[in-house]
């Protein structure tokens, strides 16, 4: 699904983001990338997200390699993947439905009745179809959430993209989430989850790849937070 | 779905930063009004020049004495021969007089006073463009039997050149207001952009077009320009009327022969405003969105 290649990405003001760093996540996988700010992770996501260009190395997502992509394409390219962030990032004055909605929306050309389909049935998917017509200022920070997960899946994405998407939120709460999440993987799609979350990874026993300054300093199955962090 | 959907967030975005808006709006209205103002001055020079041109136009050559008919002819088809000539017309020193008699009026009895005819014989050339009457009075000056040749140099350099002052600091002037316009409008379309960051966040990461989220913001602009493009024309249409109707009132009745009609101007200025205040509005929303907008 994604193959990093020897990747390198310093920025302008001198701070390096990841050095030759090779990763490979498979079709499928849940992946928690763990490590301290600054070792690499949201560069990572990035990369990914084509936010940024690497200086060195090579970067593939699903076997395409997107290391150069045009400009022009890069927006089809995010159309494939979903991302969920720690804040939410929801329209405050639309309801949960239309800021679900909105994702195909600005797609164009996607028939009203497919649309209003597509939303329901993501909103099943988390959960939420009773609410529909809240607005997010009714809702709490899990129930935010939820209506981000279902705005990023709805485009059925092959990669699901988690920046701490339980980081506001209180323990119980978060285990609501990643029962989503790795329901959501278990479709087929595969999820990537930045975390500080220790007890969410210890239990979860999924691949961890922890960064540190810049390189990949464990790549491991079934593993857990590792330290005391 | 995608047009609707602009036309939307465009009035959606006005409408929220209202006070800019009517910022942008104003300065658009202020540049186009004094664009309007040296248009409608460049415009009627013109017009006035093109008039006096019609009386200054006209070079007298006075021609030598007891020179023969036929070599009145030759010089007559050497001078029509010319460039910038439109018509040579041969006026005897007989028809000169009479011309003053007529002038004159009651007076011109003391012009019977003459035994003999005191004026030369001449010719009276109109130019097609006033720009050849030096090209023109020198090479006659280079012709054989000719006494004198007069025309109104000075007064038709001076129209020349202060229509020429005029378009220059007119341009000066245009081009600093339209980047000040530009730079209003681009703010305020920055404001649009800032308090729009989480939307358009959310639309590059599910995968809008950079077009697409750009859209609104240059309709936004051009809409501004448009606005005061329209305002701005009704204003210079009133306020041109206004003189028109009283610079034509008789006191004045002279100089309105060679006014341009409050028409025209109106159409030409709406025509011109429209394009120029568009394009401040769509150039100054593009420079923020080249600078502000990351997609």
């Amino acid at each position: 699904m994604i193959k990093f290649e020897r990747v390198s990405k310093r920025y302008k003001n001198g701070v390096v983001g990841l050095r030759e760093s090779n990763i490979n996540i498979e079709n499928g996988e849940f992946v928690f990338l763990i490590g301290s700010s600054g070792a690499g992770k949201s560069t990572f996501v990035k990369l990914i997200l084509k936010e940024i260009e690497p200086n060195q190395g090579k970067i593939y997502l699903d076997g395409e390699d997107i290391t150069n992509l045009h400009r022009r394409k890069i927006p089809y390219l995010r159309r494939k993947m979903g991302v969920v962030f720690q804040d939410f990032r929801l329209l405050p004055k639309m309801t949960v439905y239309q800021n679900v909605a909105y994702a195909l929306e600005i797609i164009g050309g996607i028939p009203k009745r497919k649309i209003r389909s597509q939303v329901n049935m993501v909103l099943g998917i988390v959960g939420l179809h009773r609410k529909s017509n809240m607005r997010p200022h009714q809702l709490s920070g899990g129930e935010k959430q939820r209506v981000s997960i279902a705005r990023a899946i709805i485009n059925n994405p092959k990669l699901l993209i988690a920046d701490e998407p339980t980081g506001n939120l209180d323990p119980e709460t978060s285990w609501e989430i990643m029962k989503i999440l790795r329901q959501i993987n278990r479709r087929g799609t595969t999820v990537i989850m930045i975390t500080h979350d220790k007890e969410v990874v210890d239990i979860m026993k999924k691949r961890v790849i922890e960064l540190k300054k810049g390189k990949v300093i464990r790549d491991e199955m079934n593993g857990g937070y590792g330290y005391e962090g | 779905m995608k047009v609707s959907y602009t036309l939307k967030e465009t009035f959606r975005n006005l409408w929220r930063n209202r006070l800019m808006s009517l910022a942008s709006i104003t300065s658009v209205v202020a540049t186009l009004i004094i664009l309007g103002i040296i248009f409608i001055l460049v415009l009627n020079i013109n017009s006035i020049s093109q008039g006096a041109k019609d009386q200054f136009t006209n070079i007298d050559v006075y021609i030598q004495e007891g020179i023969p008919t036929e070599e009145i002819n030759i010089l007559k088809s050497d001078i029509i021969a010319l460039q910038g000539v439109e018509e040579v017309n041969y006026k005897t020193k007989d028809e000169a007089l009479e011309e003053y008699k007529e002038q004159w009026g009651e007076d011109g009895y003391l012009l019977d006073g003459f035994v003999e005819n005191p004026l030369p014989n001449s010719f009276v050339i109109t130019l097609t463009e006033i720009e050849f009457s030096e090209y023109v009075v020198s090479k006659i000056g280079e012709m054989q039997g000719i006494e004198e040749v007069r025309y109104d140099e000075d007064f038709i350099n001076k129209i020349i050149t202060v229509s020429d002052y005029i378009k220059v600091i007119g341009l000066i002037l245009i081009v600093i207001l339209i980047a000040i316009s530009t730079f209003i409008i681009s703010n305020t379309i920055k404001l649009a952009l800032n308090s729009r960051r989480t939307e358009i966040s959310i639309m590059k990461y599910v995968g809008a077009t950079s077009w697409f989220i750009r859209w609104p913001f240059i309709l936004e602009g051009t809409i501004l320009g448009l606005v005061g493009a329209i305002l701005s024309a009704g204003i210079i249409f009133y306020t041109y009327r206004y003189t028109y109707n009283v610079l034509t009132s008789d006191f004045y009745s002279l100089l309105a022969a060679y006014l341009v009609g409050v028409d025209k101007i109106f159409n030409d200025s709406l025509v011109l405003f429209i394009t120029i205040g568009s394009g401040i509005g769509a150039l100054g929303s593009i420079t923020s969105i080249r600078k502000h907008l990351d997609v």
